[in-house]
């Protein structure tokens, strides 16, 4: 079967590496062990283990979510302007788009698993055999595009690298149309979740018509920062190659989507602060804090902060085009988004409760071991995955070099595998 | 079909679909609606809560004049402190100086201590209707059944009848310490 | 598959007598292999929801659950499944010109209702609010503890749930494990639900509440007369919320609540019928809902008697 031969070379791929490969291999499976100990012992004990209460009853978990739902829908729509305005440069990395994405809705599903009171009970959500609440419920729909995003794209990334792996040209008439559905769906996983927040009227932070609009934009900031940044280390430690323009181009889009993220945070809190209602609350809590509970000023300030540097650090030419600065911006960017979807989000919409009581959130210590555990997972299933495609696309192992690349091959990976010379 | 018109297509789909979860969340959910008109029966009340020993009346006042003056009671009753409209009223506005184990209304009426509240409703006349309702005043039993009602004066001691602040039960754990 | 077939089925099953071994040892497993206690049986992993269920099947998990609570609390156990009395639509008035604070209510609500003791769960929030601030939530404290109540300046507002007619509650539970039934009483099926806590989130009056950590009830403070859908023992992980004690008003009692509360301000009957008790307050206070602005329309009034 040519089949198993692609899986067998996947995995003989993925074994070759040198020390400090297999030092992060072995830092991730140790990440991974500490989350999953942490796990049982939540799972034995129940929620009771996380800081998360009745009056704040979603947390650290969720919020993580959030954020990767965000990482995941825009690493694929970054394929929208390779594909309507042809520009070829980007399409050689949607690829690793998708990888990425495959990975980060992993890690979604993952954190919204370990959220769960009886994770036994997840058939209940799943047509037919369990009793989906659609189409009211926005969580089954959450759950459905999630689903069907995950195996579109792990779809996707099989068959374009099956077909490399048989020097074969792919199918267009199979791959262009799921392309096309999954930038769609890629809006469409990110615009389900902000619904699932946006349509609930009892949480005045979320209830608002901006929601959605806002997380494509933030998503469009947070999605791109992370793959400068990966793209920039494979191109250093692997076979992995992109030219500089391809970077610029993401970081010049980026730039235009910090711009209408910050234009609508700053509508927000206009319409907030100058309303002045009494939910003004939440957003007081968040910005400036209630009384003696100032708990996320200091978060939602540096978010707003590294947002406007970042911005300003992409929009000026030159310091865009110096990777220094660009860097920088990119890990700005990166933090400021995953403060504002992730606690920035969640929190201030629970405190206080919709009683007015405060309760003080602070995720527990099981809480970040699993979250510790659940990026690793996704950590590694990206690093499998990339492995695999570097050497099937950069590196050209196909059906034929499989043949004559026999197990000491691999043993030649562990002495220590170099880059070879470009 | 262009490639820019397809994703202008695809967009509007999304907002559709969005439109018509929307509208279906809207759907009325039909609730059983057929009127009992049962009417409820009516009224076992506990006996009126006489202090040890003190009814009936009579047995003391049967042999005693009746002393029509205002003033402090000392040998007995020394214990009631009349906090209840005491500038303008007295023990005879209420108790039948006449028919010493009942009380009497305004107008001379006598009304047995069983049917103390038609005496309290002279002045409370909107209490006294909440109360024949169910409204004021605490009920027990069934909803739709037997009901217990309660007399004014298990509540409100007629002398006093501000009711007595209480001790609270303890207040929730706060949730920082559930563990 | 008919009822009759599956009926059939589950004698079949039940005679298997080695069941429960293979039960104790597959778990046993699974705890060697993962570290994962797994707390309920097969029947339980696999049960369907109560809903759809057939009478048969509906009787025999309400024999098992009533064997298994009463070996558990030492005292003979009644699950009942009462359905709705027809023609009934509960609705519940509290009359904050009466209320003193002195949650009687808050403890008779959790005797009854088989709440944990630790960690604790209150269905009933008792608000202490200020005067001059009127209903105002955010001025609102649930941990006032002075010797005696009420206190100077402040009155008293207990929430808890507010059986919405168009709950956002069950609107966005995504397995259907909880619904409005047709007396009104939105219910949760413990059985099914996945304690994903969405409802948690869409709730506007912090009426529901979730089991943190394994639920603990001393033995000699259980109470065995129970409903399937309302007070009975609940597991770790799923929500739970006030059901205007299903197993009582079902049967014609008045909710807990109502009896204990010594300033009878609490109020409680049937919306259809015109003589209730709770029309007459509706036709004749002055009443409010909480949060009108959001179009729950809840069937719990705010009232003030004076």
């Amino acid at each position: 079967m040519k089949f198993l031969k692609f899986l067998r070379l996947s995995v003989k791929v993925f074994f070759r590496g040198g020390r400090y490969f297999y030092f992060w291999i072995g830092f991730l499976t140790l990440l991974m062990i500490w989350g999953a100990s942490g796990y049982i012992h939540q799972f034995n004990n129940g929620l009771i283990e996380t800081n998360m209460r009745d009056s704040v009853s979603w947390g650290f978990y969720i919020g993580n979510f959030t954020f990767l739902v965000g990482v995941a829908a825009a690493s694929v729509m970054l394929v929208i302007p390779a594909y309507l305005y042809e520009w070829k440069p980007i399409k050689e990395v949607v690829i690793f788009g998708e990888i990425l994405a495959v990975s980060s809705v992993l890690m979604c599903l993952l954190f919204i698993a370990v959220d769960m009171g009886r994770p036994l009970r997840f058939w209940h959500m799943l047509p037919v055999l369990g009793t989906m609440n659609f189409p009211s419920s926005i969580l089954t729909w959450d759950f459905f595009v999630l689903n069907s995003y995950l195996l579109l794209n792990f779809f996707v990334v099989t068959y374009l690298l099956y077909n490399a792996f048989l020097k074969k040209e792919y199918n267009k008439s199979i791959v262009m149309p799921l392309i096309f559905i999954s930038i769609p769906l890629a809006v469409g996983i990110h615009t389900v979740t902000a619904f699932l927040y946006n349509g609930m009227p009892a949480r005045h932070f979320w209830n608002s018509a901006i929601l959605a609009p806002k997380f494509l934009t933030s998503a469009f900031c947070s999605g791109p920062a992370v793959m400068l940044i990966l793209f920039q280390i494979l191109r250093k430690i692997t076979n992995f190659k992109i030219k500089d323009e391809v970077i610029w181009k993401i970081a010049e889009l980026m730039a235009y989507a910090m711009f209408i993220n910050l234009f609508l945070i700053g509508s927000e809190i206009f319409k907030e602060y100058y309303s002045d209602t009494e939910q003004l609350i939440y957003h007081h809590y968040l910005f400036s804090g209630i009384g003696k509970q100032k708990d996320l000023v200091v978060y939602s300030w540096s978010s707003l902060i590294f947002g406007i540097i970042a911005f300003c650090l992409f929009l000026i030419p030159k310091t865009r085009k110096n990777f220094f600065t660009l860097n920088i911006g990119a890990v700005l960017i990166y933090i400021s988004v995953y403060i504002e979807k992730g606690i920035g989000l969640i929190i201030p919409a629970f405190t206080p409760d919709v009683l007015g009581q405060f309760y003080i959130y602070t995720p527990s210590w099981t809480e970040v071991r699993v979250a510790a555990g659940i990026f690793s997972a996704g950590f590694l299933l990206f690093t499998f995955m990339v492995k695999v495609a570097i050497a099937i696309i950069f590196e050209g192992f196909d059906i034929d070099t499989y043949e004559k690349l026999k197990s000491k091959d691999i043993f030649r990976g562990i002495k220590g595998y170099h880059k070879e010379p470009s | 079909m262009t490639k820019k018109s397809k994703f202008i297509y695809l967009t509007i789909i999304i907002f559709f679909t969005a439109a018509a979860i929307a509208g279906l969340k809207h759907k009325r959910k039909k609730i059983l609606r057929k009127r009992s008109s049962k009417k409820s029966i009516e009224i076992p009340v506990k006996a009126p809560p006489f202090s040890e020993g003190i009814y009936p009346c009579s047995e003391c006042h049967d042999d005693l004049e009746v002393n029509y003056k205002r003033r402090k009671l000392v040998d007995e009753h020394d214990n009631i402190v009349l906090k209840h409209d005491e500038k303008n009223r007295w023990c005879l506005d209420c108790h039948s100086a006449a028919k010493r184990n009942w009380l009497h209304l305004a107008g001379g009426k006598l009304v047995s201590f069983k049917e103390s509240y038609k005496l309290c409703g002279q002045c409370h006349g909107p209490k006294l209707r909440d109360w024949k309702r169910g409204v004021h005043g605490k009920r027990t039993g069934y909803w739709n059944g037997k009901k217990k009602y309660l007399l004014c004066v298990h509540c409100h001691n007629p002398h006093d009848p501000k009711f007595k602040p209480l001790k609270p039960l303890p207040p929730p754990v706060r949730q920082e310490n559930i563990k | 598959m008919t009822t009759n077939d599956k009926h059939n089925k589950t004698d079949k099953f039940k005679k298997f007598t080695r069941k429960n071994f293979l039960e104790t040892a597959a778990s046993a497993a699974g705890f060697m292999l993962t570290g994962c206690k797994f707390d309920s049986s097969l029947e339980e992993l696999f049960r369907q929801k109560f809903r759809t269920l057939s009478e048969a099947e509906k009787k025999e998990i309400i024999d098992r659950l009533e064997k298994k609570y009463s070996k558990k609390y030492g005292k003979k156990f009644k699950v009942s499944r009462k359905e709705p009395i027809e023609g009934t639509l509960f609705g519940y008035a509290l009359d904050l010109s009466r209320c003193i604070g002195c949650r009687r209510c808050v403890y008779a609500c959790v005797k009854e209702n088989n709440q944990s003791r630790k960690p604790q769960i209150h269905w009933i929030q008792v608000l202490q609010m200020e005067d001059e601030k009127g209903t105002d939530l955010f001025h609102s404290d649930v941990h006032y503890n002075p010797p005696k109540v009420p206190e100077e300046g402040h009155f008293y507002m207990p929430v808890a749930c507010q059986q919405c007619r168009n709950p956002q509650c069950t609107t966005v539970c995504p397995v259907k494990a909880t619904w409005q039934e047709p007396d009104g009483i939105v219910v949760v099926d413990y059985n099914w639900c996945i304690g994903c806590r969405n409802c948690m989130a869409a709730c506007p009056y912090g009426a529901r509440h979730f089991n943190w950590g394994e639920p603990h009830i001393p033995q000699d403070e259980i109470n065995p007369n129970t409903h399937y859908l309302g007070n009975r023992p609940r597991m770790k992980g799923v929500v739970e919320k006030c059901t205007f004690c299903i197993q009582r008003v079902r049967i014609g009692k008045y909710p807990s609540c109502v009896e204990i509360c010594p300033v009878g301000a609490r109020k409680f009957g049937n919306l259809l019928d015109p003589e209730s008790e709770i029309r007459y307050i509706l036709k004749n206070k002055r009443v409010f809902v909480l949060k009108e602005e959001l179009n729950t329309q809840p069937k719990f009034y705010y009232f003030f008697g004076i």
